[in-house]
């Protein structure tokens, strides 16, 4: 069971999370026109790397922030976790 | 009653404490303290099963989870447990243990025909001979292997015991209490650290209750009894015992079994048996030791041919002799201690040694005592059936790979030692890459991926002065590191015997012509000639061996054989042992009780159960409930003997007639707040929301951003910046993440809040053509008529002097309202409404005629938003906006969605207006076409329409609204139906909507 080091609650268990995806995904601005392989990339497309991974979870048992958690997909070894309004490099 | 084999004061048992017992049903006694294991030998008894493949007899290996061979069906306490560990077991008054896989005895057993046909059960047997012809798998083969595998019988009886789950947070976890598990503890303890340390055995110590050494002037046993009972003293320090700690998992979370009280005689009805440890350490130290490994001779499983160590340890620890004619087969100076132990204990053992004639500390001593010792001598075959009654041994010549001289002497048990395994397991599990070792021949910790240090013998060192100086000076640092503080400990003085260098050898030729079994794994009985069959077929890959062969595969995980196996591999491959590589270890570490797994999550507890606050009052009322995720629902109040179809259609068509009230607490309901809430809410509803007025409500709809339709239901706007929205039962844990996502991460933009509030609200839903009528009865005070209280309309007012919120909205598509009050108060609601209701004919309605009166209108739930549909598959598309952006829109234009053929909800009759459509079926044009039939679409929903009085049902269908008026079939496989029905409108009862608006 993973150690996630929530930004708002500090290190917690992961059954108090659940998954969100890649957090790398950025959706298109609301009224603004997209075009369709934009839209496609944003919906479908997925990268499924080995190794470093930029993800979202969110603390569902516990504050209910979405977070960025920098996980190797290979080991599970988490480098860094931010709020989302937070960058990781 | 005299036990021949006890020795009359070695071993550390209580004498005075006798325990009777049974073993394949004669009475037999121990003491306390014994395993089940030493109190069989100590009455002389070594044959206790019969072998997985060949029903071989096999007796004792081991004296601890090494065992390979002694697995009993044990019955204590109440259990009746397959598969125990015979030296693991401790002895309790009244047990009785039976030996498995043997009919009709263990003694005169079927299945050891086996033994005679093993030419024709070779390695990949089953592979091989099972697969023609095909037809026979099903009933000739699969029940024929099932019956033949696995070796107790599991209890089919309720497991009445209570286990537990604990999580415990620590420094730094030590697992295993031998010389340098203590040290580290110790030294780790006295720099303040929080320090728990496991030990799987009932004593603690390890190998310090069994080696002849001292720690400043003390025996090893007392040297760790005092720093056992210092370490119990300290308040930052957890000492367990009989606790294995069977897996390393990620991030540093150990998980332990703690067996709490099978070794107690009666305890409290709350002492559970067993216990699951949750550890997250921040580091850990594995001392978890070596395991003594076999050399590999003719017909080695013989009952009474031990591991020399656990020779030892039946002796000193037990007092039990394991035989008083040994042969001692060895390949190191470890067993010489054995062989001086036997003869402490005025028992003549003869030594084999695999080396020349040479000198050590050991040697010397065995030789000044007068032991026969034979150097270059190695034990060829056992002879003995069910126990060993001489070997024949041979003299090596320089090569040894033939015999200079063979021989026969007596004997009734053998001692082999093939030198040392470090328990490399839990490293190898926490992700770290093993290195081979040279120096002893096997595999050791090299890099580490987690918090976690190899010490003592796990780490390859065999020495008690290096164990303990590991121990301490890696406690000391690694808690330093952690606590800050560092507390300076003199590593104490070692009196230990200096062991000479062991011998690379590992399994006997055999002489010409002759050709006994040589095991290599003897729990899955695989043989040198198997392994040898396996790389002769191509075998390369040691995975691929391990799986054709079954080399290493059983319970006990190869704690004996890996590394023989591997040698062989090498050497037939002609490559160095590290090329060949290892195979993985995985958790758990010794085979532990489903019941520890589960632990207090059965029964009820198995998952939380969610009550809305007026289930009693349900139950009270012969509701019979439906499990809706955690929440109970009323699905049908039974009067009298009425069934389900019955009682659903007996509501329905009350609510249809007159009114009826349903317990509507478990939808979704969240309250969202906020200046830009309109806005937030217009992005999130396909239809628009920006000008809903205060006190209105409207019906929306949610759809995913791949246009698939997620959820519905209202929301009301309760005043300028605040909205009530309801989500359904099943999706609103879904809802209010995906609100949340939005919110934080792709416009966190929005001034707005969302909070759950299902559990703080109460609702009752009241439908019917009188809940007008009757509404007005619950709010004297209040003006209800549709001018003041229009459809979609909300207000708020005292419900018999308690705040409530009242919805003009409906799902079951009469005329119906919502009453929401302070959970606190839902009770109250309820029965006032029941008392109120009695003048207008009210019943209460459960989910069943809830789904009937919903499907009759052709209201989707559910069933037909099930992840595959979009709005206009479902009728939905009014609800659609096309001026402005929401979640989902640009997915909407897929050309996949806006084919004029995509299958969209129709209603369905059947021909003779009285079968019923079962749910699932598939519509078809012919119902007698050649498979496959081509598939028009599928039954989502089916009830007994009571507005019609005949059923109707709802389906997904190609074509849609095209294939009205036409006939079809809808087939059910599953039920065995087929029902000819005629395609009509969803909507089948008020097609206008009329009634909701009325």
């Amino acid at each position: 069971m993973l150690y996630i080091k929530c930004p708002y609650c500090g290190l917690r268990a992961q059954k108090e999370f659940s998954y969100g995806g890649d957090a790398t995904v950025k959706r298109p601005n609301i009224n603004e026109e997209v075009s369709s392989e934009d839209w496609d990339n944003f919906v479908y497309m997925r990268k499924s790397p080995r190794g470093k991974h930029i993800e979202l979870w969110q603390h569902i048992a516990g504050c209910r922030q979405w977070i960025k958690v920098q996980r190797d997909t290979a080991t599970h070894e988490i480098f860094q976790t931010a709020k989302v309004t937070e960058e990781i490099r | 009653m005299s036990q021949p084999f006890r020795l009359n004061k070695e071993g550390l048992i209580n004498r005075n404490k006798k325990l009777s017992f049974t073993f394949n049903g004669k009475k037999l006694f121990g003491y306390e303290g014994d395993t089940i294991a030493s109190a069989l030998i100590a009455n002389g008894i070594h044959l206790v099963g019969r072998s997985f493949k060949y029903h071989r007899p096999r007796g004792f290996f081991g004296a601890g989870v090494e065992e390979p061979n002694a697995k009993l069906q044990v019955e204590f306490n109440g259990h009746s447990e397959p598969n125990v560990n015979a030296t693991e077991m401790e002895l309790v008054e009244g047990l009785s243990a039976t030996s498995q896989n043997c009919w009709p005895s263990v003694n005169f057993d079927i299945g050891a025909i086996n033994n005679f046909l093993k030419m024709f059960f070779p390695a990949g047997f089953y592979y091989k001979t099972f697969m023609w012809p095909k037809s026979f798998w099903y009933k000739i083969y699969e029940p024929f292997i099932r019956k033949a595998a696995g070796l107790g019988v599991a209890s089919i009886e309720k497991d009445k015991e209570r286990y537990e789950h604990k999580f415990e947070y620590c420094d730094l976890l030590v697992t295993g209490s031998g010389p340098s598990g203590l040290a580290s503890a110790y030294a780790a303890a006295k720099n303040g650290a929080k320090v728990i340390l496991a030990e799987d055995k009932p004593r603690f110590g390890g190998t310090l209750l069994t080696d002849d050494v001292s720690i400043d002037n003390l025996s090893g046993k007392d040297w760790a009894e005092k720093i056992i009972t210092e370490l119990k003293s300290m308040p930052n320090v957890t000492v367990k015992n009989r606790s294995q700690v069977f897996g390393y998992y990620d991030h540093n979370m150990l998980v332990m079994f703690e067996r709490v009280s099978d070794h107690l005689e009666k305890k409290s009805k709350f002492t559970p048996r067993q216990r699951l440890w949750y550890i997250r350490a921040k580091e850990t130290i594995l001392s978890t030791g070596s395991i003594e490994r076999p050399i590999v001779f003719g017909n080695n499983d013989t009952p009474g041919i031990f591991l020399s160590a656990a020779a030892k340890e039946y002796m000193k620890v037990y007092g039990v002799l394991v035989g008083k004619k040994p042969l001692i087969f060895t390949n190191n100076d470890s067993a010489y201690e054995t062989a001086l132990e036997f003869k402490k204990n005025n028992v003549e053992p003869i030594i084999l040694d695999t080396r020349e004639e040479h000198s050590s500390e050991l040697i010397d001593e065995a030789k000044s005592k007068g032991i026969d010792i034979r150097f270059s001598h190695g034990v060829i075959v056992a002879n003995g059936y069910k126990k060993v009654k001489s070997a024949k041994i041979g003299k090596l010549n320089k090569d040894k790979n033939s015999f200079e001289k063979i021989e026969t002497v007596d004997c009734d048990c053998i001692c082999v030692s093939g030198f040392w395994t470090p328990s490399v397991h839990l490293a190898s599990q926490s992700g770290n890459k093993l290195k081979y070792e040279e120096k002893i021949d096997a595999f050791i910790p090299d890099k580490k991926k987690q918090h976690e240090t190899s010490v003592g013998a796990a780490n390859g060192s065999f020495t008690l002065e290096e164990s303990l100086k590991h121990g301490f000076e890696n406690g000391s640092n690694l808690s330093a590191k952690i606590t800050e503080t560092k507390t300076e400990i003199s590593i104490p003085n070692v009196n230990e015997k200096k062991y000479g260098a062991h011998d690379k050898f590992w399994c006997m030729p055999l002489p010409k012509n002759e050709n006994p079994k040589r095991f290599v794994d003897f729990q899955n009985d695989v043989s040198v000639s198997d392994i040898e069959i396996a790389l002769r077929e191509g075998y390369r890959s040691i995975e691929h061996v391990k799986r054709y062969t079954t080399l290493g595969m059983a319970t006990d995980q190869g704690r004996t054989s890996n590394l023989n196996g591997l040698q062989l591999v090498s050497n037939i491959e002609n490559k160095i042992v590290p090329e060949v590589g290892h195979t993985t270890f995985r958790p758990p570490f010794t085979p532990i009780t489903i019941g520890t797994i589960v632990g207090r999550e059965v029964g009820m507890e198995y998952m939380p159960t969610r009550k809305t606050p007026m289930h009693e009052w349900h139950e009270k009322n012969n509701a019979v409930f439906v499990d809706a995720g955690a929440w109970k629902r009323p699905r049908y109040y039974k009067l009298g003997s009425e069934t389900l179809f019955e009682a659903s259609k007996r509501e329905a068509k009350n609510v249809r007639e007159n009114v009826g009230i349903c317990d509507v607490t478990t939808l979704g309901k969240i309250d969202i707040k906020g200046p830009d809430a309109a806005e937030f809410l217009n992005r999130v509803y396909t239809n628009a929301w920006m000008k809903l007025p205060v006190g209105k409500a409207r019906y929306g709809l949610m759809l995913r951003e791949d246009g698939i339709v997620m959820d519905d239901g209202t929301t009301t706007r309760i005043s300028e910046n605040h909205y009530h929205m309801t989500t359904t039962t099943a999706q609103a844990a879904n809802v209010l993440s995906h609100l949340e996502y939005y919110l934080q991460i792709v416009w966190p933009e929005l001034n707005v809040n969302v909070v759950s509030t299902t559990e703080q609200w109460a609702g009752a839903a009241i439908a019917g053509p009188k809940s007008r009528d009757m509404l007005s009865k619950l709010y004297p005070d209040l003006d209800v008529s549709n001018e003041a209280l229009p459809f979609m309309g909300y207000k708020e007012a005292e419900f018999f002097g308690v705040p409530s919120r009242i919805f003009r909205i409906s799902f079951s598509g009469e005329l119906a309202y919502e009453i929401n009050v302070k959970s606190d108060h839902g009770m109250f609601m309820w029965e006032k409404m029941m008392e109120v209701g009695k003048d207008f004919g009210n019943q209460p309605y459960g989910t069943e005629a809830l789904s009937t009166l919903r499907i009759e209108m052709g209201h989707v739930a559910g069933p037909e938003l099930d992840g595959r549909t979009i709005p206009s598959d479902v009728s939905l598309n009014g609800l659609v906006s096309k001026k402005k952006d929401f979640i989902g829109k640009n997915s909407l234009g897929r050309e996949a969605f806006n084919v004029e053929s995509r299958q969209k909800i129709v209603g369905l009759i059947p021909i003779d207006r009285k079968s019923s459509i079962p749910e699932g079926s598939h519509i078809v044009q012919d119902q007698n076409a050649k498979l496959p039939n081509p598939k028009l679409g599928h039954v989502s929903s089916s009830c007994w329409s009571v507005e019609n009085n005949n059923p109707f049902s709802l389906a997904i269908m190609k074509d849609g609204k095209n294939m009205i008026g036409k006939k079809f079939f809808a087939v059910s496989p599953l039920k065995n139906k087929s029902i000819e029905v005629e395609v009509i409108s969803s909507h089948y009862v008020d097609p206008e909507g009329k009634r909701v608006r009325s």
